[in-house]
């Protein structure tokens, strides 16, 4: 019933759905993420009130035509139900919209995905490092940091 | 006036910075620092087999590890599409609400120790102390426990656990009675407490923020009810909600709550199913006894023959033939040492287990399964490209949320009313950094 509102509202927006193990999944263009959230958020039959969770994944070795996928689970307090959406973005362009508008928790969302994975969100009010410090130099789960790899050495700065 | 409060505060719970701006004694402005524990729990779990996550999880919430343990293994069980056996499902739920009295028992304990009721701390302390005991008669550790096992649990109940438990139970409620006597209607405390850290429904819904703090405000929301998980369906217990979304609500719901799980683990021993622990990768039940392998009896007709080449570095046969299927071992879960060690099928599975190239895989796909932890939601994504790694795991921290708040929740009190606040945000510096 979700996916199929989901797909109803944007057509030729959602590339692909699926259910996997029960988890109902849509992918979506970036350009309509803001969209598509608020939508969730506002369809009375809908309702998803909560953003639960904010992440994004490295396909550099999973064979997929973009770098990167930014995977929103939302779930809705008054229907106990839960939707993954998740946007394909480019090496070349990393930058998606901002859901902060929609959620205050996206803001820490956003900063810790930034941090992790270099994905940009536009319009954050504050895109800074979160877990990492701001010296630090790449970003650590990306496919292509090493595990091994040593930081150089931050002292404190008079 | 600016004041760094932490990362070394003694208050500040492991190590956590909160920059404030205040004006006299009030907060006018705030700025929270997170990351100081950061561990890379995410990158290292990309770096080993499916299993090896494990010890990794208990050093999430280290205050609940078992609940961390059984909430990454269901999601990879999830993952494989398997369901567990019974007897394994009750003693996980067994197992979670005991960590959940030892989580709120510390948190509730630490919050009123900064608030100079020292006591309450020590008998808290006391009570976990029995409960403790409890998880180390059944893991073989206190805190660093990794008693799941992906399809299964580490190994069975001991001898004598029911009486053992419902003792400590009898206990832990002793000491429940106790402190509620001593703070519960005190004056000092109260006042420290009551209209202290509120946040709004709407507010908390918009931080994401579940569990205790989430049904302060009034929401009911809790993941053992609504989306009922194990056999948690079976059993009869209340969920409390409170109405301010104030410390003391939070207070008295972590109080109530401890009540709730106990009777849970009550209700669970008493139905707790005999049987097996553990299953194979397509969910089939193995007993335990039954390590002997189909061929080594002589029967080969239904064995499928395919043709390996040796690897000389022993990194797994033949890459090319193993890629191509997601089944390969006789049972999912490592089995358990004194089988490892004591027989050569259990080691033989142990090592099919184990080496790169042979262990459990997964289709591709991913999986996201909640459980509720003792902070909130605590739920664990798993991507698999259908190797014998993980992809990509991510953990949702329920006190993440609750942190992004936290500038929210101490604008405009005092400094003093930090510490409270912060008590009952119970930010466990584990999970919140990773």
């Amino acid at each position: 019933m979700i996916l199929e509102k989901i797909k109803e509202k944007f057509g030729e927006a959602v590339l692909e759905t699926h259910s996997f193990r029960g988890d109902d999944t849509a992918i979506i263009v970036k350009e309509k993420i803001v969209e598509a959230a608020k939508f969730l958020k506002e369809d009375p039959e809908l309702d998803f009130n909560v953003l639960i969770d904010l992440t994004a994944v490295d396909c550099l070795k999973l064979d997929k035509p973009h770098r990167f996928e930014v995977v929103y689970h939302f779930f809705s307090v008054a229907k106990k139900h839960r939707v993954r959406l998740k946007v394909p973005l480019t090496e070349e362009d990393p930058v998606v919209d901002t859901l902060t508008g929609l959620w205050p928790i996206a803001n820490w969302f956003e900063r810790e995905a930034w941090d992790m994975f270099g994905v940009k969100f536009q319009g954050h009010p504050n895109l800074q490092r979160i877990l990492m410090y701001d010296e630090f130099q790449g970003h650590p789960l990306r496919k292509d940091y090493p595990v091994s790899k040593r930081q150089p050495l931050v002292g404190p700065q008079n | 006036m600016f004041l760094n409060m932490g990362p070394s505060h003694p208050a500040m719970h492991g190590i956590v910075r909160l920059l404030l701006e205040l004006d006299g004694e009030t907060v006018v402005n705030s700025d929270v620092e997170i990351g100081f524990l950061h561990r890379a729990f995410e990158k290292m779990s990309e770096q080993g087999g499916y299993w090896q996550v494990v010890p990794y999880t208990d050093r999430l919430n280290y205050v609940s590890p078992l609940i961390n343990n059984f909430g990454y293994a269901s999601a990879v069980e999830k993952l494989f599409g398997i369901d567990i056996t019974e007897r394994t499902k009750y003693i996980r739920v067994i197992m979670s609400e005991i960590s959940r009295v030892a989580d709120h028992l510390t948190c509730v304990g630490a919050t009123t120790m900064e608030m100079g009721a020292f006591t309450v701390f020590l008998y808290m302390i006391k009570a976990r102390e029995y409960l403790y005991e409890l998880v180390e008669d059944v893991t073989g550790a206190r805190v660093t426990v990794s008693y799941a096992r992906v399809g299964g649990v580490k190994s069975d109940l001991p001898e004598g656990f029911k009486e053992k438990t419902l003792k400590a139970l009898k206990e832990t409620r002793k000491v429940l009675i106790e402190v509620n006597k001593l703070i519960t209607r005190n004056r000092i405390f109260v006042d420290r407490m009551k209209g202290i850290g509120v946040i709004s429904k709407e507010d908390a819904l918009g931080y994401g923020i579940t569990g205790p703090f989430l049904r302060s405000t009034g929401v009911d929301y809790d993941v053992r009810k609504d989306q009922p998980y194990y056999v948690y369906d079976r059993f009869d217990f209340d969920v409390p909600v409170g109405e301010k979304g104030d410390n003391y609500d939070r207070y008295l719901l972590r109080m109530e709550e401890m009540e709730q799980s106990m009777r849970i683990i009550e209700q669970a021993l008493e139905q707790i199913p005999a049987g097996d622990l553990n299953v194979d990768m397509a969910g089939r039940v193995i007993p335990a006894a039954e390590m002997v392998d189909e061929a080594k009896m002589g029967h080969t007709s239904g064995l499928i023959q395919l043709e390996v080449t040796a690897d000389p570095t022993l990194e797994g046969g033949s890459e090319r033939f193993y890629d191509n299927i997601h089944a390969c071992s006789k049972k999912m879960a490592v089995p358990p040492k004194e089988d490892t060690y004591g027989n050569i099928e259990g080691l033989m599975n142990h090592f099919k287990i184990v080496m790169n190239g042979h262990g459990v895989r997964p289709p591709q796909g991913e999986a996201y399964f909640p459980v509720e932890g003792a902070n909130g939601e605590l739920g664990f994504y798993v991507v698999s490209d259908g190797t014998g790694t993980p992809y990509r795991v991510r953990v949702r921290p329920p006190c993440f949320t609750i942190m992004a708040a936290l500038s929210k929740l101490i604008q405009g009190g005092t400094l003093a009313d930090i510490i409270p606040t912060f008590g009952s945000v119970n930010m466990i510096g584990g999970e919140l950094d990773r």
